[in-house]
């Protein structure tokens, strides 16, 4: 099978994941999206390390995922200590850090 | 131990003592502060005798001797380092400096006895000899400079030692800045010579003086010339001058120390020894003969009108150095340092026997105010006596021997110099005058009160303590002069002191009798023997002419004080009335200070306020206020961008890396 259908896949969810991004508020969406947008991203390493026949491209998605966990871990921990001090969950209105 | 390691502990005792008493200044109780930089300054003089025997012990051709502890910069081919010059010269200035020096701080342990900063006094006074002796025996340029700038400094901190005085913290900072113009003249000799010799030692400079330099020519004269600026702001020479009688501020034996006996011969031993390079400039020699004789003339004049007493006798001091200058410009390098051991001893003991008298007066400085103190000072009255036969050059008193011998040497060189020789004269001449004028009016006629108290043993205290010159009232806490007053006759160190000084002043000059032992010159040869001007040294017989016409012209100079103060009292006020105009150009001292507020603070005042106002105010800060000005707006318009919408940061980093990528993609293919 050739890689343009790898990474015709891979790029479209990766726009649904930027899509989503951009156009939700709810934090906990957008850290679902931002995950879409790494799986999108590994799609395409995992392809091209099947290209080339090595393992390279292989053990970068692992590491990838290894850093989406500890973000989500840190995104997670954002929302829960939004919600315990009742602060809107919604990322418009989380703009006091401006300049 | 060697002439070196003598010097060395020279230079160790007063710093011991500086630090010492600077560090324990809580401590020392009573005198004991006095007594211990008294014996730190005797050491030093006992270790300057002992070099000085063992330099008699090497044969004449071998009595300069380097040491050095150690290169404290050798980059750039600057090879300085803390070296000391052993040689008939710098022994001759040590035995003077801290012989006299002994004497001084013998005197200040009674003289100073009830003032509130006794240990700091003593610490300073110490440093100050530290600083003198570290001058006179620096064997390069740099310790030279540092010495230099060292005894600018002692001098400084003790003109002003009465801080809380407005006159002597002014007259402190005037001393100081113009003894910086002699720093900054002595520097750029320095560069100038090491430009062209590459080394700033003093016997390799000497000896390639003649291969670097061509005769004559404009570097050689521009150095020397440079180096006369440094030896006329620190031996008060006009036209930088008019620090001298302003630091009569500071406590009598410091003018009798710094002001009189040792400090202010710094220049006329920088000529000399510098004599090398002033030979081969002949122009800068000749410039600086004449400013001595202008000086000598200028200073004697003035000290004809001055009533403050110890302004009188640093007036005359500058006369004196004047010759001293004079002497050493031309070449009577020896005759001028001889002039430069007795100067040092008859003026500090009439520094002394001042100080003594302004004791009696409860501080009070001026002539007008004393007289008759013959019969209530008597011990004093002999010494200023002395002190002042010497001054005026009277046989067989010292100054008569040294001062004639300058001028014989000048007689014998003939041409122009006679005309500076006849000048010599006429100053001899009006020394005379000034000097027992001084001594007439105050111990001589109608006892004053105080001397008619004294005489019943009770000794004047003014109720209110005053500043001498502005009739200020003062306290006598620290900063001001303490309660006491004392006189010679009342306290033995300061009889000892003098003692010794009078027998010196008399019998100083017996070491240098033409025809007869000539010491002086022999022990100096050594140093000079290089010289091109040993031929016009005066023979015997010339010599002795011109003591004789020397004796004549100070026996002529005060009998003519004698009528003028004594016999014929009232002539002074009739002078004074007929020449109305030369006194008043007189007592205002040639309006020097006038003429330099007017040329030159007043236009750098003006400079500096004109800079601050348009230079630092407009232009400078024109160009800060832009700068900041523009770093402020550029980052009021980042600023917007930080909306605080995570959602729009996000969308602006898929656009510009987006962006990015798509560069890539395209400029790829």
């Amino acid at each position: 099978m050739a890689i343009g259908w790898y990474l015709v896949v891979s790029a479209i969810v990766f726009c649904v994941g930027a899509g989503g991004v951009l156009v939700r508020r709810n934090p906990l969406v957008v850290l679902l999206c931002l995950e879409l947008m790494l799986n999108g991203a590994n799609l395409t390493l995992v392809a091209f390390a099947r290209m080339w026949g090595n393992q390279s491209g292989q053990i970068f998605a692992l590491i990838v995922m290894v850093v989406a966990a500890c973000e989500v871990t840190v995104g997670l921990g954002l929302v829960v200590a939004i919600y315990r001090r009742r602060l809107p969950i919604d990322v418009d209105e989380l703009n006091e850090l401006q300049g | 131990m060697s002439a070196t390691t003598y010097g060395w502990l020279v230079l160790a005792c007063p710093l011991v003592g500086t630090v010492l008493l600077a560090l324990g200044y809580r401590i020392w109780p009573g005198r004991a502060a006095g007594w211990i930089a008294t014996l730190a300054i005797a050491l030093s003089f006992v270790f300057s005798v002992l070099a000085f025997i063992k330099l008699l012990g090497f044969s004449p051709d071998h009595r300069q001797l380097t040491s050095t502890l150690w290169d404290y910069d050798f980059s750039a081919g600057v090879d300085a380092k803390l070296q000391i010059l052993v040689d008939p010269l710098s022994v001759f200035m040590i035995l003077v400096v801290s012989g006299v020096s002994t004497l001084i701080h013998l005197y200040s342990v009674s003289y100073m006895t009830l003032d509130r900063g006794y240990v700091r006094y003593f610490s300073y006074l110490n440093y100050f000899v530290f600083s003198m002796l570290l001058l006179v025996l620096a064997g390069n340029f740099v310790l030279l400079i540092i010495g230099w700038a060292f005894v600018g400094a002692a001098s400084y901190l003790l003109i002003s030692f009465w801080y809380r005085r407005t006159t002597a913290t002014r007259a402190g900072i005037k001393a100081f800045v113009i003894n910086v113009v002699g720093d900054v003249g002595l520097v750029l000799a320095t560069f100038v010579i090491f430009q062209h010799v590459g080394s700033v030692q003093f016997l390799p400079v000497f000896h390639s003086v003649h291969h670097d330099f061509a005769y004559n020519g404009a570097p050689i004269v521009i150095a020397c010339l440079l180096l006369l600026v440094g030896a006329f702001a620190k031996s008060a020479q006009v036209p930088l001058h008019t620090w001298l009688p302003d630091a009569m501020e500071g406590p009598t034996p410091v003018s009798a120390l710094i002001h009189a006996a040792t400090m202010v011969t710094a220049g006329v031993y920088l000529i000399a020894r510098m004599h090398v390079l002033f030979e081969w400039a002949p122009t800068a020699a000749d410039v600086g003969a004449i400013g001595g004789c202008v000086t000598l003339l200028i200073a004697a004049t003035i000290a004809l009108v001055m009533t403050d007493i110890k302004r009188v006798i640093a007036y005359s001091t500058m006369s004196q150095i004047g010759y001293m200058i004079m002497g050493v410009c031309v070449g009577a390098y020896s005759a001028g340092l001889f002039h430069l051991m007795t100067h040092a001893f008859f003026k500090a003991l009439l520094f002394m026997a001042a100080g003594s008298i302004i004791g009696a007066m409860a501080g009070d400085q001026s002539l007008d105010h004393m007289s008759g103190f013959r019969k209530a000072l008597p011990f004093t009255f002999i010494c200023f006596i002395v002190g002042g036969l010497a001054l005026s050059g009277m046989p067989p008193f010292s100054g008569w021997l040294s001062k004639d011998d300058i001028i014989a040497f000048l007689d014998n060189r003939g041409g122009g110099f006679v005309i500076l020789g006849i000048v010599g004269y006429i100053g001899a001449f009006m020394t005379g005058i000034y000097t027992f004028r001084m001594i007439f009016r105050a111990f001589f006629n109608e006892p004053c009160e105080e001397a008619r108290e004294l005489e019943h043993g009770h000794l004047h205290h003014a109720d209110v303590p005053r500043n001498p010159m502005t009739g200020e009232e003062e306290d006598t806490d620290v900063g001001f002069p303490g309660p006491g007053h004392f006189i010679a006759e009342r306290e033995i160190p300061m009889k000892i002191a003098m003692s010794a000084l009078a027998v010196l002043a008399v019998l100083g000059g017996l070491v240098q009798i033409p025809g007869i032992d000539d010491a002086v010159t022999r022990f100096l040869e050594p140093t000079f023997a290089d010289s091109k001007y040993v031929h016009v040294e005066p023979s015997t017989g010339t010599a002795w002419l011109g003591l004789i016409v020397g004796a004549l012209i100070a026996i002529a100079g005060i009998s003519v004080a004698y009528r003028i103060w004594v016999a014929r009292r009232g002539t002074s006020t009739q002078l004074r009335e007929r020449f109305s105009g030369v006194y008043v150009f007189l007592s205002h001292k040639w309006y020097f200070d006038e003429i330099i507020d007017f040329a030159i603070v007043r236009p750098v005042l003006w400079t500096g306020r004109l800079v601050d106002t348009t230079g630092e105010r407009g232009v400078i800060g024109g160009i800060t206020d832009a700068t900041s000005g523009a770093v402020r707006a550029t980052s009021a318009a980042v600023r917007r961008t930080q909306t605080g919408f995570l959602r729009y940061y996000a969308a602006l980093m898929i656009v510009c890396v987006g962006g990015v990528a798509l560069y890539f993609l395209i400029s790829s293919t």
